[in-house]
């Protein structure tokens, strides 16, 4: 199930830029979230401070308080295990070459240490239907490598990788910029199909898409959370000008 | 009026075309002359090492050991265990302390002091001629325990190895896309366990390429041997003592006044050739087994 989080005055910097500028939101449990804002806007980075993968880069830093189902990730624990309760999509498909179909599901797990052959078994075959993918791969497990399938099934299996470690929270930083309409539109069902279970994040240039997935919309401005609130009002009636003239096409 | 400037365009173009063909015909033809160039050498050492040593070899060359001065027959087998052991033994030290070093300069050295200096190190000890190697493993092996052994032997062909193999799992890892650490990272893979099963794994084909390489170069070298294995005309396992290797064999044979000690030498070198070649061979049949499809 997925859980809700709160995020309290987080400030993140890459080097001397300030990126993220007193950003204070309540994400809902068990709904789609969707961040939009033109490029820069630091909605990538925001979603990067949720499962603490923006400290990885060596001159990034954050402070602030993010309570996920009341716990404090900055505070409470550590970077491995949020990323363990919080699972990630990227923009850009990013199975592991080396390993089978069945090996990229299975190594959030067996990398991690766990070697139940059965269980491991159930889970790969569990997150691959529910990333809609198990019948089109179900025959080549073993054979194929994560990279041999096509971008839209290989980004279906990130899905399914990121699934198969039962997170609470799933983060999607433009999940479907690098597919194709058909592709965009099995990730758009999944989305859709998987909220119920997940606390999901989307990041999107695709204001249609937000529209579709999103029950809340953000919107990001250099750095600031300019807006957040319902997507049917961020999309008919937004409070402030600059989400109006964003979303109107007038910049960005 | 505009038929005349219609025709001198299309003779331009055609002109155009005809320069871009020729360019197009040089430029691959001096491609074509560079690799002949390059493996006319090759076919002619091993062709001529074929011709010379192929009519010595025989069954005696590879389980006798030498005969004395004047008696026919003997063989090399002593060399050939020996080659075999002291290798063995460069390669169980050299390959996991450099792919060690560069694990660390790529995923954790990266613009720190020591980083820089390990990397110059390496540079350095890459250019650093054979003999000299030979002469650091003596001073550190050999005096001190005044005597020649192959475990010297084997310690000064591991330290050539280093520098190469840490060179090149260096560049294998920078190639390894960041998405892919990213991926794992955000599994909650610790980075140790990025670093080892994923970003090594990625890398591996480059780095064992790597590995082969400094394998292929130490082990047609003399000069470290010379006075740390030292050579032996007996066959011997023992690492503590003096002992053979096919590069001193071939050395030795080569500039003695016999004939029958020639013919021996040009077999040695071709049996030198051989196992760098087979030995080459079988990892990569080896570490292709088991390849999926479409992987990389």
């Amino acid at each position: 199930m997925g859980v809700d989080i709160r995020v309290e005055n987080l400030n993140a910097w890459y080097g001397n830029t300030h990126t993220l500028q007193d950003i204070n939101l309540h994400i809902p449990s068990n709904q789609a979230t969707a961040l939009i804002g033109p490029s820069g806007c630091g909605k990538s980075t925001f979603v990067r401070c949720l499962n603490r993968m923006h400290e990885t880069n060596p001159i990034a830093r954050a402070e602030g308080t993010v309570l996920m189902g009341g716990l404090d990730i900055y505070k409470d624990a550590s970077p491995v295990e949020i990323r363990r309760r919080v699972g990630m999509v990227f923009q850009r498909p990013n199975p592991f070459p080396t390993m089978s179909i069945y090996d990229n599901v299975a190594s959030g797990l067996k990398l991690n240490g766990f070697r139940n052959k059965r269980m491991l078994d159930e889970v790969v075959e569990r997150s691959l239907k529910q990333a809609a993918l198990w019948e089109e791969v179900k025959d080549d497990l073993r054979k194929k490598s994560g990279a041999s399938i096509s971008g839209g099934q290989q980004q279906r299996l990130c899905i399914a990788r990121a699934l198969a470690v039962d997170p609470e929270v799933l983060l999607m930083d433009e999940p479907a910029s690098a597919l194709d309409p058909v592709s965009t539109a099995k990730i758009e069902d999944l989305i859709f199909q998987l909220k119920s279970q997940y606390t999901i994040v989307i990041v999107t240039h695709n204001m249609q898409q937000a529209a579709r997935v999103a029950a809340n919309t953000g919107f990001f401005l250099n750095g600031k959370l300019v807006e957040f609130d319902a997507t049917t009002k961020i999309f008919t009636t937004p409070s402030d000008k600059r989400t109006e003239d964003y979303i109107t096409g007038r910049f960005g | 009026m505009s038929g005349t400037r219609t025709t001198r365009t299309a003779n331009m173009n055609r002109l155009h075309e005809l320069r871009r063909s020729a360019v197009n015909h040089f430029v691959t033809g001096l491609a074509v002359f560079s690799t002949v160039l390059v493996l006319v050498p090759l076919v002619a050492i091993v062709g001529y090492l074929l011709y010379k040593g192929a009519s010595s070899l025989n069954l005696a060359f590879f389980i006798h050991v030498p005969a004395p001065v004047g008696e026919p027959g003997g063989g090399m087998a002593n060399a050939i265990m020996g080659s075999a052991v002291i290798l063995a033994l460069a390669s169980s030290i050299g390959i996991p302390i450099g792919i060690a070093a560069g694990v660390y300069l790529a995923e954790y050295g990266r613009g720190r002091h020591l980083g820089n200096l390990v990397r110059f190190t390496a540079d350095v000890l890459n250019g650093v001629p054979s003999i000299v190697m030979g002469i650091a493993a003596y001073s550190l092996i050999v005096a001190k325990q005044h005597h020649f052994s192959g475990f010297a032997g084997g310690v000064a062909l591991a330290i050539m190895m280093v520098p190469t193999i840490t060179r090149t799992t260096e560049e294998m890892l920078a190639t390894v896309p960041h998405a892919i650490r990213e991926a794992a990272l955000g599994l909650g893979i610790p980075k140790w366990r990025t670093v080892l099963s994923i970003s090594l794994r990625t890398a591996s084909p480059g780095i064992i390429t790597g590995c082969m390489l400094a394998f292929a170069r130490v082990a047609g070298e003399t000069a470290p041997l010379l006075f740390t294995a030292f050579g032996n005309q007996f066959t011997s396992f023992d690492m503590t003592q003096p002992i053979a290797a096919l590069p001193l064999q071939i050395y030795v044979y080569a500039v003695s006044p016999y004939d029958e000690w020639h013919r021996l030498a040009w077999a040695g070198a071709l049996v030198l050739i051989a196992m760098i070649m087979g030995a080459v061979t079988l990892v990569r049949i080896f570490s292709n087994r088991g390849a999926l499809q479409g992987g990389h």
